[in-house]
């Protein structure tokens, strides 16, 4: 047990009020920590005292979380409820989890990306869980007239074992809320979970499973109207003229007109990164109607500056990395030195292409905006940020935007950028009616806001005696770098260079699942493979003699990883997997990444079936400290592993002339049911550290997992993604 | 605009559509049924699987006025209280991340069973190929289809 206080220089993370409708209300911090480090005592973060959401106890017994946090199916809503119900003591069924539309005075951190949801939720959580039983007990102690240590709790009731009284948690939630917070509450020893670490439902799968509205493309309304959107058809290109008589003559389209989501003088914010602020809108009574009248426009459109090819891009990253940078992203040693003295010189470089989102959901927003009010629904990661930008667009007083979130089919990142959502609250002002905007799969994936490509090379020097002593890393990317210049082998190798090159383009990127480690991660660890080969070590032997240094006599002072845990993946991966016991016909490759605070390690076996290869199975250990929900956290390994696979072996986003040459599933290839792996097993490191991030971390490892399987199957190694090229699968 | 007279899981609607209208947007903004959902409207992706007389139909490129009097069944329709053996297998299984493709890859699972009741590795490949989800839970969704076919 620790004791922890909910108290700092007399500022609370808590208050406690009663509920309107009877019970307890425990407002607190999402961001609060619970065991804060020296240094944040003294800074205090003033965001650990915002309350930013609710715990609520009815006088039913029955507890409500009001949640800040989207749902993008990394599962939080149900993890969220196990938390409290741990420190809380209730059947974590009785815990209900209310998605907090956009409360302008509470919630601040309202963003799903980075895996970040339960990471900075989890102590938030445990204290206010905590708290609540603490008050709940306090006020039963008073009521029975029985010292609170004599009390007890489980499952949601009090009891005093002397006299065998009870009390349900809702026959004192009244008076608890009125009693002070306590300053110092009691968390659980992690050893004493029982619902943190058992598996459990998604809260919401009957409801998907008999097709339930939940998402935002199934929002309606009385009266509502149905937008779509057509933008440039070409990156480097804007509007010229609209001839739209023939769209708007076609039965149930009510407008067409244009609108412009960055006009002069609105601030807006990082999120609104989208490339084609001005746009035809269509506007019709049902989506088949609007649909038909947005291939009836006729709009012409005229280049804006220079007009990009996926050859441009490759040729322009490619010289970027004939030249050193200006600067040193970071440098150990004498790289130099070590280069020229070296007996062996490995060199290789990997490439990848942009990639769209795609998430199944195309985007959509409904917007109602009247008068100097607006209300939106829909899915979104980045709600505050939105608010702040309608808000700007229509003028009118922040407070005055509502924001409602719904589930999302899907994120990855996508929906951090919320142009749509201001895009449906220009178009609900311009005709005065609720409307739906919805995009279609064409809309959604030529719209940009892609995956970077990128571009890295890298060397390492060997001694006579296979000794790794220098380790160069450039890369190159479109808006941005993917090296991260402090990740392993960073600390391991006495001679580092790290370097960045960044290309600007009219292409518009974002973050896409795991930014840059999605890319960077296949490249490096595909690379040391080389490198093992060429020394003539054992893969994981060579990796774990770099930890071993890493840990013994680390080289510099800002490695971002820990080398312990990083190796302690690698070990549990190893024996799980019994490396080094081959199988004829079976090909291995092995892998480990850390990003997301979270270290995973993977092994993949490829059989050739027909002269195709064939995942057979996937071994991956990940060390995400506390596992809330085992039984969720493995279904996004899983996913995360399929995803890194798809996209490695057969996606790709390509220009001609800045126009993209995919724009639906029947040229974009996605991963099929056929091409998953037949097993993928996980494995759970249990260490007891507080939970880090999930959603993100399997994905990056398995492409270089994959290739290195893949090169000792074929004896060809992969360099550049996606590995299948479209020739060969047509062909 | 036609009126149209449609046999949806077991009722009669009546609506008023563009002949063209895929049966998709017919479900979902006519007859308020959300569940069958849009992906990519080109018969792609699979998220808008119906069955049309018992059998897997892609509702994105279905025109209402090639249905008639034919029997639809939607996912709300599947099973009267959400208790069909593949939606039972669904849950059991966890097998959603974000769930917006799982309605049409159960309809999908739906039809094949109905055409095959034990249906192999390859089988299930071979007939769930065209539903894609984007979030990975294929392991899941095989491992569903195999609980359901064993106890139908
Ligand atoms: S929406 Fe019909 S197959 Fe994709
Ligand atoms: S669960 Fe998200 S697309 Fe399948």
């Amino acid at each position: 047990m620790t004791l922890i206080k909910t108290k700092y220089n007399r500022r609370s993370f808590l208050q406690a009020s009663t509920a309107a409708g009877g019970g307890m209300v425990l407002g607190f911090s999402w961001l609060a920590s619970c065991q804060p480090s020296a240094e944040q005592v003294k800074a205090m973060p003033k965001e650990w005292f915002d309350i930013n959401a609710f715990l609520k106890i009815g006088d039913n017994g029955i507890v409500t979380i009001m949640s800040p946090n989207p749902e993008i199916g990394q599962n939080v809503k149900t993890a969220m409820p196990m938390i409290v119900a741990e420190e809380l003591d209730v059947n974590w069924k009785d815990v209900i989890v209310e998605q907090a539309g956009l409360d302008t005075k509470g919630f601040t951190r309202q963003l799903a990306g980075g895996s970040q949801s339960i990471r900075q939720g989890w102590e938030g959580l445990r204290m206010a869980g905590a708290t609540a039983r603490h008050m709940l007990v306090q006020a039963a102690s008073e009521q029975l007239g029985v010292p609170a240590s004599e009390l007890t709790t489980e499952s949601g009731v009090i009891k005093h074992e002397g006299s065998g009284e009870t009390l349900g948690y809702g026959e004192v939630a009244n008076a608890a809320g009125g009693l002070e917070v306590p300053e110092e509450v009691m968390l659980k020893d992690p050893k004493d979970f029982k619902i943190i670490g058992s598996s459990q439902m998604n809260v919401d799968g009957e409801k998907i499973a008999t097709g339930q509205p939940l998402f935002g493309l199934d929002t309606t309304r009385d009266g509502m109207l149905i937008a779509m959107i057509e933008h440039p058809p070409a990156f480097g290109m804007k509007l010229k003229s609209i001839d739209d008589s023939a769209a708007k003559a076609l039965p149930g389209i009510r407008d067409v007109f244009t609108i412009n989501t960055q006009p002069e003088g609105i601030e807006l914010q990082w999120s609104d990164n989208n490339v084609f602020p001005e746009l035809v809108v269509v506007v019709g009574e049902t989506t088949w109607q609007t649909m038909k009248a947005k291939k009836a426009l006729k709009v012409e459109w005229e280049a804006d500056g220079s007009l990009e090819s996926t050859d441009d891009h490759e040729a322009r990253l490619a010289s970027l990395l004939s030249e050193p940078a200006d600067e040193a992203a970071r440098k150990d040693g004498d790289p130099d030195a070590a280069f020229a003295n070296a007996a062996q010189i490995v060199e290789k470089t990997y490439s990848a292409p942009f990639l769209a989102h795609n998430t199944m959901e195309p985007m959509n927003f409904f917007a109602d905006v009247s008068g100097d009010k607006a209300e939106l629904i829909g899915p979104i990661q980045t709600p505050e940020f939105l608010q702040k930008t309608v808000a700007a667009l229509l003028d009118i007083p922040l407070d005055n935007v509502s924001i409602m979130m719904t589930r999302m089919g899907g994120g990855f990142g996508r929906r951090l950028y919320g142009h749509f959502g201001s895009e449906a609250a220009l178009i609900s002002k311009q005709v005065q009616a609720p409307v739906k905007l919805v995009y279609t799969r064409e809309d959604d994936m030529t719209q940009g806001t892609y995956r970077p490509a990128y571009r890295v090379t890298y060397r390492a020097a060997l001694d006579a005696d296979n000794n790794l002593i220098g380790f160069h890393v450039r890369g190159a990317g479109t808006h941005g770098s993917p090296v991260f210049a402090n990740r392993f082998p960073a600390g391991a190798v006495d001679n580092y260079l790290a370097e960045n090159h960044t290309k600007d383009s009219k292409i518009s990127t974002g973050a896409w699942r795991a930014p840059r480690s999605n890319f960077i991660a296949g490249a490096e660890q595909a690379f040391l493979d080389e490198v093992a080969e060429a020394a003539g070590k054992d893969p994981i032997e060579f990796r774990l003699e770099l930890f071993d240094r890493a840990i013994a006599n680390p080289v510099g002072e800002n490695n971002d990883y820990e080398a312990e845990r990083y190796a302690g993946v690698l070990r549990l991966v190893k024996e799980k997997c019994n490396w080094g016991q081959d199988t004829p016909g079976v090909y291995r490759g092995v892998s480990a990444y850390f990003c997301h605070n979270s270290y995973v390690a993977q092994v993949v076996d490829v059989v050739m079936e027909d002269d195709r290869p064939k995942v057979k199975k996937v071994w991956c250990a990940v060390d995400c400290g506390i596992v809330i929900n085992p039984g969720s956290a493995r279904n996004q390994v899983e996913g995360g592993i399929v995803d890194g696979i798809g996209h490695a072996m057969y996606s790709s986003m390509t220009f001609k002339d800045g126009q993209p040459e995919k724009a639906n599933f029947d040229k974009y290839r996605l991963i099929r049911h056929s091409e998953a792996p037949e097993e993928i097993e996980t494995f759970f490191v249990d260490n007891g550290i507080d939970p880090t991030g999930l959603g993100e971390p399997s994905l990056p490892p398995i492409v270089a997992a994959l290739s290195n399987a893949l090169s000792q199957a074929t004896g060809e190694r992969l360099y550049h993604q996606p590995f299948v090229q479209e020739e060969a699968l047509l062909g | 605009m036609a009126n149209f007279n449609l046999n949806i899981n077991g009722k009669v609607h009546q609506v008023d559509v563009d002949p063209d209208t895929p049966m998709l947007w017919v479900l979902r903004e006519h007859a308020n049924l959300v569940g069958t959902k849009y992906g990519c409207g080109i018969a792609q992706c699979g998220a808008c699987t119906i069955h049309v007389n018992g059998t897997a139909t892609r509702s994105c490129s279905l025109p209402v006025s090639s249905v008639g009097d034919k029997e639809i069944t939607t996912i709300e329709g599947l099973s009267e209280n959400g208790d069909h053996p593949l939606q039972k297998a669904w849950i059991k299984h966890d097998v959603p991340q974000c769930g917006y493709c799982q309605a049409g890859q159960i309809m999908n699972a739906a039809s094949l069973l109905q055409n095959n009741p034990n249906p192999s590795d390859s089988d299930i490949d071979g007939a769930m190929n065209g539903n894609i989800c984007r979030c990975g839970t294929y392991l899941r969704i095989k491992a569903a289809i195999k609980t359901a076919a064993s106890e139908m």
